[in-house]
């Protein structure tokens, strides 16, 4: 590991950090969590869309036990905030290798893996609104006691610095997973299962090792929404709309950087506001809005923001250059 | 138990053939199109929304029935479909299958939100005079509406079954399907024939709306609930066979139907899913053996 690797990371982290010191406005800091929230969910999913290849439309299923692992353990067995966040991570990485383990095992990909990720989201949320456990179609509901201890602060600015800290270091991991072999391994499975095999690569582990990451990521997005809102239910949870977060702000941003998670969220929610703003209190011109984003994105800038803005840093490059260093 | 008799399960059959009928018709239209162009549309159920609003929209401000509206309707989103196809979806996706699948996804956003942003999230109905006209069917009474809905699918299948049967563009749509390098060679313009197949199957959304419409409701959202109905069809009959798509649909309708009596309209539904992953794991040419 270089300390070079990091440098920028580590200067953007910075510079974020500073935010709230100059912004008060309550609106633009909840505005600010939310957009890293959906950067968070969207780093986990860039592990395995971005630098694997594989295009799941179903990470909802590690956003959902995410989330409701860390309220359900509160609310019913008295587990600690922070043990339950831990824990609902732990969880959403073990539904990813779950679900990862079914479908990889049977050979599924690319438009068939998408459908069935969808398809076990889907399930989750049938489920969940189905029994006792989640609440049915009530919900979830954590109690408001704004203490350390349990995770609630009352200011935002806080929310602010650990929703930052997250994705900071979703950052780390996906540079890392750029610089190390298992990297390597995973972008030669995403451009060519078949060689990558020949080289001696076994596919199905490399792809089960980032279906596990990005799971446990995605589900940490989900934990913190439960600590930020304090209620769910199975729409939001395992609803389809952070599926499509998900995989909007990485394939806008950039598919397979370390920033384009976070510069695909920040364009998205920016531009959102912005539709919002101009057509009116009716919900839905935002959302128009990133499904044009969309395709254009896919029609003009196959390597997103980060492409664009590729001058101060190369978009992507595949790792194989790089000699394995752990 | 008693709620289990013999008549209770035929009632259920019925409604399932009947409600699956209905679904048969959307899957068609999408396992045509994947059969033809070998792309998943995901915007799909967002069209099918569109034509739920189109049908209800001719009949609240032009005074039109829905099953007259049915053939402009089907016209009008033909040519809808070609130009999605032709002029979206082609240029923006470069020819690669995940591309389409994104820019599909897109339109699906797009159309879902437009209409939520000019309806808001009110569900309507459509009032029609003989919505509570019945049929005696010994066994149970079953409203006429729906019954003109699954004879009305079964025509519009075997008119698509004729098309491509007898007809120098359907055997171009086949040969297109089939071997596209080839067709080319023959002269066939592919892209056009791609077009016109996105085209079919986004009509027989325009169809299967009209037919939906009188028991039916429409919100921005409606299509959704579809999307994954309509893969599941299209997976179990076999990725691209039409008649394949029919039998799973009438499949689906009954599985669903006895699934929400057994278990309860929410859980009913986990059926669906369950075949759907368990097929495409274990049997993803499909039930009914057609290549995958």
């Amino acid at each position: 590991m270089k300390i070079r690797d990091y440098t920028l990371i580590v200067a953007v982290a910075a510079a974020l950090a500073l935010v709230p010191l100059v912004v008060t406005s309550s609106t633009v800091l909840n505005f600010l969590v939310f957009t890293l929230l959906i950067a968070l969910a969207a780093q986990g999913w860039n592990i395995l869309g971005g630098y694997g290849g594989q295009f799941s439309f179903g990470h909802a299923a590690f956003f959902g036990t995410g989330a409701y692992a860390t309220a359900i353990l509160q609310t019913r067995y008295g587990v600690n905030a922070w043990a339950g966040f831990a824990i609902g991570i732990a969880l959403g990485a073990l539904v990813g290798w779950i679900i990862g383990f079914l479908t990889f095992r049977t050979g599924l990909k690319g438009s068939y893996f998408a459908l069935v990720t969808l398809a076990f989201a889907e399930v989750l949320r049938v489920l969940a609104n189905s029994f006792a456990l989640t609440g049915g179609g009530a919900g979830v509901l954590i109690e408001l006691d704004v203490r350390p201890e349990n995770f609630q602060f009352a200011s935002r600015a806080i929310f602010y610095w650990i929703a930052l800290a997250l994705v900071i270091v979703a950052m780390l991991i996906s540079r890392r997973v750029e610089t190390t072999r298992f990297g390597a391994q995973l972008a030669a499975v995403r451009e060519n299962e078949a060689a990558a095999q020949a080289l001696g690569v076994d596919p199905f582990w490399v792809k089960m090792h980032a279906i596990t990451l990005s799971a446990g990521i995605t589900a940490a997005a989900g934990a913190f929404y439960a600590q930020y809102f304090l209620f769910l239910d199975s729409g939001i949870a395992y609803g389809a709309w952070i599926s499509v977060e998900a995989l909007l702000a990485p394939i806008i941003g950039g598919l397979g950087t370390v920033f384009g998670p976070l510069l695909g969220a920040l364009v998205l929610h920016g531009l959102g506001e912005l539709a919002k703003y101009l057509g009116g209190a009716a919900t839905g011109i935002n959302l128009a809005v990133y499904g044009a984003l969309l395709i254009l994105a896919v029609a003009f800038l196959p390597n997103g923001v980060a492409g664009l803005l590729g001058r101060f840093r190369k978009p992507a490059p595949l790792p194989e250059a790089r000699r394995a260093e752990g | 138990m008693s709620l289990l008799s013999p008549e209770i399960l035929l009632v259920a059959v019925l409604n399932g053939v009947m409600v699956g009928a209905l679904y048969a018709l959307v899957a068609v239209g999408l396992t045509l199109i994947y059969g033809v162009l070998h792309i998943i549309n995901f915007a799909h159920g967002a069209l099918l929304t569109l034509a739920l609003f189109a049908v209800y929209l001719a009949h609240s401000q032009l005074g039109l029935d829905p099953y007259l509206a049915a053939a402009p309707l089907a016209v009008l989103f033909f040519g809808l479909g070609y130009a999605l196809q032709r002029w979206i979806i082609t240029p923006a996706s470069h020819g690669e299958d995940r591309n389409i699948l994104l820019v599909t996804l897109g339109l699906a956003i797009i159309i879902q939100n437009l209409l939520l942003y000019l309806f808001r999230s009110d569900t309507r109905t459509i009032d029609l005079p003989y919505a509570s006209d019945v049929v005696d069917l010994q066994i149970t009474f079953v409203a006429m509406s729906r019954l003109i809905g699954l004879v009305g699918s079964l025509v519009v299948a075997a008119l698509l079954w004729l098309f491509l049967t007898r007809t120098d563009t359907g055997r171009a749509v086949r040969a297109v399907a089939k071997e596209r390098m080839g067709a080319a060679l023959q002269g066939i313009d592919v892209d056009h024939i791609y077009a016109v197949t996105f085209g079919l199957g986004t009509a027989c959304l325009a169809v299967a709306a009209a037919l939906l419409i009188p028991n039916f409701y429409v919100n921005p959202r409606v299509g959704e609930a579809f999307v994954l109905i309509a893969f599941t069809i299209v997976v179990l009959g076999g990725m691209g066979s039409v008649p394949g798509a029919l039998l799973g649909g009438l499949l689906i309708g009954v599985v669903e139907s006895l699934g929400g009596l057994l278990l309860g309209e929410s859980l009913g539904q986990l059926g669906i899913f369950l075949i759907f992953i368990l097929v495409l794991m274990f049997r993803p040419q499909g039930l009914f053996g057609a290549k995958a």
